[in-house]
């Protein structure tokens, strides 16, 4: 099975904190630690647990710039077999449509059996994977956390409210986005990095992909961010201070008025 | 502005409480739009959403078809672009099947995709101007999008009181012969329901709930030791669960338990919207982090911007010495 993983580099959340700029034209990118989307990291453990189970091959892909090569990298020490960078000054402030859109042009130069992507990455919109199947009329499954292979179909779960699961049949080729929690992404150490650090990753811009550049970037853009804010929400907590001892006398009162003691 | 259709999400012959959230969203796009409501599936439950619908949406648009007696993104999408003017601006809830729906239905409206609305200031011309959140809300922005030429708008659950008012007095149409060509490449099979657990966390009064805070696995006793001092049961946010820490069972969240306690201890746990989704009923929310400006500050009753690891054993201590 050929299967194709769109990934994304984004600021690690978990490393950073994430705050508004000074003008409020972007979060501050200072000192930001960047990884791998946690999304996509269950998206390629699954590719790769499906080539060995199978057989086949996995393409990591992402849009971005000279950086992003990193991802795609970490993603190969994790056992991708190739990389692809989707890199170009006009790819430059894309919309959701526009990524699907250069990656549609990416996958009709290849063949693939299976794309996979994460369910969501920093912008919370988790729509990419469902235009890009949309695109190639593929079938899509989104937060998917099961795949069983079962001749020539795929046989899927998505997670949905409350915990329960729906199970689909879907038709190859087809696009699913991966939910995280259905496997245990593999740990990547510094010796599975450099094995891949030398290995070429090829770059595809405008003219290779076939992409009218107007129709991509901040030019083709018809979804566009105007500014960053923290709103005004309010008073929110209380906040208790002082010492340790005197924040645990005050909470402790707080937890027996509320019933929190018993 | 081009007409507004909402679809309709429903459970059991019961509309999700979004189908009143969605008109009240669809008032903010247009305070005089008659909205029309999508109701589909086939039998009774589809026969009563649609008539209570009426009640609430000026048109209610019944698609009463086997093929449509479990909602199947694709096949719904199917159908609305069967059905749907090209500039149509379509208002779905950003929920599991809002999520499967919105994207590909943009796509092959040919209209602009938003997702997850918060909230939304206005339309200037073509250009619609909202709010949604990234980084898991601890940022928000204004985006603005060319709806002109329709739009797909995923409005994310809760985020806009219910229109209570069901002064709409609409009609029902059944509209099931325009359906037109549903075939898809995707079928349900069924839904496996959620294993119960040790624990059921949704009796409890008291939950100690712990995120991602807990850095590691052997930390969660620093959780439990807490718990047992307060007769309370350890619940989780999602990421303990993806890490096999804790029970599927034990996750809060929309994703997996709604519970309704006296007392929430929100343990090192951010806030996202899909874990406050699952907490209801009110209650007295403390939440310990030692990032103060996570989200859950902002829901919060009761702060402390400390590390739970370092925290939460001083206070069982003293619990403990009470």
């Amino acid at each position: 099975m050929e299967i194709l993983v769109c990934v994304k580099r984004v600021p690690d959340t978990a490393e950073n904190e994430i705050e508004v700029n000074r003008d409020g034209s972007d979060i501050e990118r200072d000192d930001l630690v960047y990884s791998v989307n946690e999304w996509d990291n269950y998206a390629v453990e699954e590719a790769i647990q499906l080539r060995d189970k199978v057989g086949g091959s996995v393409t990591v892909i992402t849009v971005g710039d000279d950086e992003s090569e990193e991802v795609l990298r970490r993603e190969m020490a994790m056992g991708a077999d190739n990389g692809l960078l989707l890199c170009d000054d006009a790819f430059e402030g894309s919309d959701g449509k526009g990524i699907a859109s250069l990656l549609k042009a990416a996958v009709e130069k290849g063949k693939y059996d299976l794309i996979l992507s994460g369910a969501l990455a920093d912008d919370g919109a988790g729509q990419v994977g469902g235009m890009l199947a949309a695109m190639l009329d593929y079938p899509y499954a989104s937060l998917v956390n099961k795949i069983e292979v079962a001749d020539g179909k795929l046989k899927v779960g998505r997670e949905i409210e409350g915990g329960n699961q729906e199970m689909n049949e879907i038709q190859l080729p087809c696009v699913l986005s991966i939910q995280t929690g259905i496997n245990e992404p593999r740990y990547v150490g510094i010796r599975g990095i450099r094995k891949v650090a030398s290995v070429e990753i090829p770059q595809h811009g405008a003219t290779d992909l076939g992409v009218d550049p107007t129709a991509v970037g901040a030019a083709g853009a018809k979804v566009k961010r105007v500014d960053y804010f923290v709103p005004d929400m309010g008073e929110g907590a209380e906040m208790l201070e002082g010492s340790t001892e005197e924040i645990t006398a005050k909470l402790i009162e707080l937890l027996k008025a509320k019933g929190g003691l018993k | 502005m081009a007409d507004i259709y909402a679809y309709i999400t429903y459970k059991g012959g019961v509309a999700d409480d979004s189908s009143l959230e969605l008109i009240a969203a669809a008032k903010k796009l247009d305070a005089g739009a008659a909205v029309t409501a999508i109701v589909t599936g086939s039998g009774a439950d589809l026969d009563k959403v649609a008539d209570d619908m009426a009640a609430s949406y000026a048109k209610v648009l019944k698609f009463n078809l086997d093929a449509l007696a479990y909602p199947n993104a694709e096949v719904v999408r199917n159908l609305m672009v069967n059905v749907l003017p090209a500039d149509a601006i379509v208002l779905v809830s950003h929920d599991t099947f809002g999520m499967d729906l919105g994207p590909g239905l943009s796509i092959k409206l040919e209209s602009t995709f938003i997702a997850d609305v918060v909230d939304i200031e206005g339309v200037d011309g073509g250009s619609l101007k909202v709010i949604r959140q990234e980084y898991s809300g601890m940022v928000s922005t204004h985006v603005t999008g060319d709806i002109s030429t329709g739009a797909v708008i995923n409005i994310r659950p809760g985020a806009f009181a219910p229109d209570e008012s069901k002064s709409a007095g609409g009609s029902v149409e059944d509209k099931s012969a325009d359906a037109g060509d549903l075939t898809a490449q995707r079928t349900f099979l069924e839904i496996v329901e959620a294993e119960v657990g040790d624990v059921d966390i949704t009796k409890s009064d008291v939950l100690v709930s712990v995120g991602r805070g807990i850095e590691d696995e052997e930390n969660i006793e620093i959780a439990e030791e807490l718990a047992k001092a307060m007769g309370a049961v350890v619940s989780c946010s999602r990421p303990i669960v993806d890490a096999k820490w804790l029970e599927k069972s034990r996750q809060v969240g929309t994703s997996g338990q709604t519970v309704k306690p006296k007392v929430y201890m929100a343990c090192g746990i951010s806030g996202s919207f899909q874990h406050l989704g699952g907490i209801k009923g009110s209650p007295f929310i403390v939440a310990i982090n030692k990032n103060v400006k996570a989200p859950i500050f902002q829901v919060a009753d009761v702060g402390i911007e400390v590390d739970i690891l370092e925290f939460l054993p001083e206070l069982t201590d003293a619990i403990n010495e009470l």
